[in-house]
């Protein structure tokens, strides 16, 4: 009995139409994408897009060398040369992160002791030459001033939680 | 003694009947050849719509034509391929892989000879048509052998080989299903399959002949290579079959034949079982009315529902196995047709059905 309703059942392509009206109903559906340059999904304040390199606001550089970001990141896109500034304090000479090896896992950021290696929204970016994928120092702290306003509104969003 | 005289009355009776007036003959083909040309490049695009409406995607939508978002798409394609280079593997048979593409398209296009898109309205109203229709699609195949056998690569020579076993199993049962349209009508010319179905939506063939409806046009979408019967493409299995080695517009060829076809097993669809130009008013309306008179307009508004089918399947069903086409194709297909072909041989014999009037 089991097998003649299974037969017929298979005959008559009854799951086949089954899923015909599966498709059918979601056609008519509203749609679930976005037209994206034009419209955006929103963003958590956690987003781990571009990096960047934030100042205090008097201007002077967070970043102390410590290197730990450096030593946390998985993926070894870090480089850090350290040196005595004119002030005498402890600074990065060279600070490059190679965002072709970067993860984005966000591991610098939380290792960072003064919050100065931060990742920003900033997620549309691409790069036209050869070693433009190197993130220098100068242009990490560019992108911090450019983001500041953005990057310190998220972390103090996010500050209640750390 | 040998003369030419019959071949010379045989060449000239062609001319009189077929080519009274070449270059009105050849305006018209080259109409009708834009015409599916253009319905084939909207039909890409409606697939990538649809297809994306049914996933809960919008489908493309950045070429704008005429203000409207997408309908650019299709030419933009045809731009992008026209100026994409056209590689020949160094090995591929040169000549063979040349030529392969247009094997393929010219079956595809040379089909619209005999498809009358109004009442006495075909290029060649042969009475043979049926069979010069079988013939046509079955040529088309060689165009897919020859593409994956001359590109001298695995990928495309596993994927010509699928497709011709694929084709072989499923031209059966899909010349059975016209035998009961043949058997039906009385007749291999289509415009006589049309006229047979006169009266009604309801005294078309599809009513009386509804297993073979099915089966038909389930050959057909495994006969035009198309999801869910797509082994020979099988783009997660064997990169893309037959026509893995093609790019640009030798690609294209290939692309435009697949749709081509589809539009055509369509259209036949329609011609076969849902009446062709006839009204589905016919019957009810009087003769006199508008809406009730036949023509190109029913014939297109019904094509339009298998192209959709079409559409509609590949966005459903996940591809068979290969096995499974062929346990289908042989095993499932070939003998309904035959039980219904039997069927209907008894329902002509009784007078039973629409078709009283001959046995």
């Amino acid at each position: 009995m089991q097998g003649i309703r299974s037969f017929i059942k298979t005959f008559l392509l009854w799951e086949l139409l089954q899923g015909l009206w599966v498709t059918l109903k979601n056609m008519f559906r509203p749609k679930t994408t976005i037209n994206y340059p034009e419209e955006k999904t929103p963003q958590s304040p956690r987003f781990r897009g571009l990096h960047a390199l934030r100042r205090y606001p008097n201007g002077e550089e967070r970043c102390i060398a410590c290197k730990l970001c450096e030593a946390v990141c998985p993926a070894l896109a870090i480089t850090i040369d350290s040196g005595v500034s004119e002030d005498g304090t402890r600074r990065t000479t060279r600070y490059d992160i190679d965002l072709f090896k970067c993860i984005y896992c966000g591991f610098c950021e939380e290792a960072c002791p003064v919050d100065a290696i931060v990742e920003t929204r900033v997620l549309e970016y691409h790069m036209e030459h050869r070693g433009e994928n190197i993130m220098t120092k100068d242009k990490l702290l560019a992108v911090g001033e450019r983001f500041e306003p953005v990057i310190a509104a998220d972390r103090a969003a996010d500050a209640r939680y750390r | 003694m040998w003369t030419w005289e019959p071949i010379r009355a045989w060449l000239s009776s062609l001319i009189t009947s077929y080519w009274a007036n070449p270059a009105l003959t050849a305006v018209q083909i080259l109409m009708v050849m834009i015409g599916v040309i253009l319905v084939m490049a909207f039909y890409t695009l409606a697939e990538r719509k649809i297809i994306g409406w049914m996933q809960s995607r919008r489908g493309p939508n950045r070429v704008n034509l005429f203000w409207v978002p997408g309908l650019g798409q299709p030419f933009a394609d045809v731009v992008k391929l026209l100026f994409k280079e056209i590689l020949v593997p160094g090995n591929a048979n040169q000549l063979l892989f040349r030529v392969a593409p247009f094997l393929t398209m010219i079956p595809a296009l040379a089909i619209w000879s005999v498809i009358p898109f109004a009442p006495e309205k075909a290029f060649a109203n042969i009475d043979a048509g049926l069979l010069f229709i079988l013939a046509m699609t079955s040529l088309g195949v060689y165009g897919v052998i020859l593409a994956g056998w001359s590109a001298n690569s695995k990928y495309a020579f596993l994927g010509a080989m699928r497709s011709a076993a694929q084709i072989v199993a499923y031209e059966i049962a899909m010349g059975f299903a016209m035998v009961g349209v043949l058997m039906a009508a009385g007749s291999l010319n289509i415009g006589r399959i049309i006229e047979a179905q006169h009266g009604g939506p309801l005294s078309w063939n599809w009513f009386w002949l509804f297993p073979l409806l099915i089966v038909y046009y389930i050959s057909g979408v495994a006969e035009t290579n198309r999801a869910p019967f797509d082994v020979a493409e099988g783009e997660s299995e064997i990169v893309a079959g037959f026509h893995v080695d093609y790019s640009g517009m030798a690609f294209a060829l290939f692309f435009i034949a697949e749709y081509v076809n589809m539009i055509l097993i369509s259209a036949l669809t329609v011609i076969f079982f849902f009446g062709g130009w006839l009204s589905p008013f016919d019957g009810y309306l009087p003769a006199s009315s508008l809406l009730a008179q036949p023509g190109f307009f029913w014939f297109g508004l019904k094509t339009l529902v298998p192209m959709f089918g079409f559409l509609w399947l590949r966005a459903t069903f996940p591809r068979y196995r290969y096995d499974q086409i062929m346990r289908l194709g042989w095993k499932a297909l070939i003998p309904v047709t035959l039980v219904w072909l039997f069927v209907e041989g008894v329902l002509i014999y009784c007078h039973v059905g629409p078709w009283k009037g001959h046995i």
